[in-house]
């Protein structure tokens, strides 16, 4: 039975206004609304979608983080996850660091495939999935759209610019999901109330010291102040002629 | 003496532009730290192709010519510039935080077991040392860093450093054997499928024109695009129109999608959702189509028309092929 892990992350909503703390040196995160990492999303819905199609796989989710991480592995427990892995401790802006975590989390969990998304959308960092694969010595495919698995091979197609990439390779490897990839699932009621009785095992994260010091984090510098040329059609040749003559564009 | 390593990316056996980027980003921080720059080629390189590369300050350009680093492998090119990184006494190794060096730097960083930075949009020396600043939260806060370890691995965003020539700068080109582990080459790009007809891709493109529901119908796209091939623009969209499946998610700027610094940016009937504003706000100049004067979009946009999309925009392109005519 083919065995999928998720590496999944809370994350603030992606509408939330994120603003720094008041001493400029972490975001201040109170009042905040936690999901699931959107790019995980598709990654869960993949090894669904496998599991679909194999008629049988064990999906195991794994999160890192605070206590915000029980309601993202609920949400996936929802989804049909079979059950829940919570590394607790506070990852930081070292991809690295965090990978290292993972890493050390999963090396002795049974996986034929790692799912997750192709970066959160915290940090931005999109480097944590193809790290934690270098770190357990497997292959891996980023930024994929479209995952064909068979009989232990793998084909993927990653997207790049202005155009996609096929990538083969066999399991065990591990995938990060972009958008594209399928379309994800909602919870059913039936879901979520079965979540509630499948089990979430607790881990303590290994202690893997940052090396990325924060000097500041600000707010992005302000742009210039624009104005409203006009109303309508007749504010065009107004705005034609500022393109070419003030901001040089045309 | 330390090195700045600089990765130049190829495509086709030909540098991509942000490899000049990259060499320029690499020559500044290399004149603050007092060390020299050293560009790495990896894969099939055209005769000649490197000619247009020495002018950027680079000591050295090394090419890895490898018969097992034809096509893109993650594992085959980490390899490679892992080893040269190694011999090499670097202060930092800088990647593009494009497709592949997203991809490329992750499998290093965690090879030579160096902190990493992606998609950078500030470096600096300062007193001696390397600071990086960085957009975080799709560039609603900026994050500014130094390393705690003797060196890191950083990539840059595209279309941010401006590539420049050195005068007098004149880089020896030479070729470098390295030994790979061929049996940890496992994933294998056996194809690559560039759209036909495709512009520049939005993180590289210099003018963008995008679409949001002001369009109200996915029919009425023609109009984007008919603006852009005014301006030789390349196409997006907000996440809205995206999700409702009138155009792919390879054209959604946002948070969850791409992140863009065109010199112009276009926004049509899109009223600025934070999470769009997020992905686009870096650009130079910013236009704006809304019929909504509260809408958001006007608080980043430099030039803002309130009207109907539908309307202000033909009128637009028909203007501009005008004023190309004359």
């Amino acid at each position: 039975m083919l065995k999928i892990l998720l590496l999944l992350k809370t994350v603030a909503d992606s509408e939330a206004s994120i603003r720094p703390t008041s001493d400029g040196k972490a975001v201040n995160l109170s009042d905040i609304n936690f999901i699931l990492n959107p790019y995980d999303e598709y990654a869960v819905e993949e090894a669904l979608q496998i599991r679909e199609k194999a008629g049988e796989a064990e999906l195991v989710a794994v999160c890192y983080g605070d206590d915000t991480a029980t309601k993202t592995l609920r949400t996936a427990l929802a989804l049909g996850v079979d059950r829940g892995v919570h590394i607790k401790g506070q990852p930081t802006f070292d991809p690295l660091a965090t990978a290292k975590t993972l890493a050390a989390a999963v090396k002795d969990m049974p996986f034929d495939l790692i799912l997750c998304g192709k970066q959160a959308i915290d940090d931005d960092s999109a480097a944590v999935g193809v790290m934690v694969a270098e770190l357990l010595d497997i292959p891996s495919v980023s930024v994929v759209v479209d995952l064909d698995i068979a009989d232990g091979k793998v084909k993927a197609t990653r997207e790049i610019e202005g155009g996609h990439e096929i990538v083969e390779t066999a399991l065990p490897c591990l995938v990060t999901a972009q958008k594209g990839l399928n379309e994800p699932r909602y919870p059913s009621l039936k879901g979520i109330m079965a979540a509630k009785k499948k089990p979430i095992e607790e881990l303590e994260a290994a202690a893997i010291e940052s090396r990325i010091e924060t000097i500041s984090i600000g707010l992005p510098p302000a742009r210039p102040a624009g104005r409203i040329v006009g109303e309508g059609v007749e504010a065009v040749p107004e705005l034609v002629r500022l393109l070419k003559q003030e901001a040089k564009v045309l | 003496m330390s090195n700045i390593i600089a990765f130049c990316e190829l495509k086709q056996g030909k540098p991509r532009s942000v490899a000049k980027e990259v060499l320029s980003a690499s020559y500044q921080v290399a004149q603050g730290l007092g060390a020299k720059v050293i560009g790495v080629l990896v894969g099939p390189l055209a005769d000649g192709a490197a000619d247009e590369l020495t002018s950027f300050g680079a000591d050295r350009l090394v090419h890895i010519g490898h018969s097992s680093l034809e096509a893109y492998s993650t594992e085959g090119y980490a390899q490679a510039v892992a080893e040269v990184a190694n011999s090499e006494s670097p202060a930092a190794v800088l990647f593009p935080a494009s497709a592949m060096g997203k991809d490329l730097s992750a499998r290093v960083a965690a090879k030579v077991g160096r902190p990493l930075l992606t998609d950078c949009t500030e470096l600096k020396v300062e007193d001696g040392r390397l600071k990086i600043g960085r957009p975080i939260y799709a560039g609603k806060v900026f994050m500014k860093s130094a390393i705690a370890s003797d060196w890191a691995v950083i990539s840059l965003r595209p279309k941010i450093f401006q590539p420049q020539t050195v005068d007098g700068a004149s880089a020896t080109l030479e070729t470098r054997e390295v030994t790979l582990d061929e049996s940890k080459i496992r994933a294998k790009v056996v194809e690559v499928k560039q759209e036909s007809g495709a512009t520049v891709d939005l993180t590289e493109a210099d003018f963008i024109v995008s679409g949001g529901r002001g369009m109200k119908d996915p029919n009425n796209f023609v109009i984007i695009e008919e603006l852009a091939k005014s301006i030789g623009a390349t196409v997006g969209a907000s996440r809205a129109v995206v999700d409702a499946g009138w155009r792919p998610h390879s054209d959604q700027v946002g948070q969850t999608g791409k992140t863009v610094s065109p010199t112009l940016y276009v926004a049509v009937g899109i009223s600025g959702a934070v999470q769009h504003l997020a992905g686009m706000s870096s650009s130079k100049i910013i236009v704006a189509i809304n019929k909504d004067p509260e809408a958001p979009i006007f608080k980043v946009a430099t030039y803002g028309v309130v009207g109907d999309a539908l309307k202000v925009a033909p009128a637009l392109t028909e203007a501009i092929n005008k004023a190309k005519s004359e």
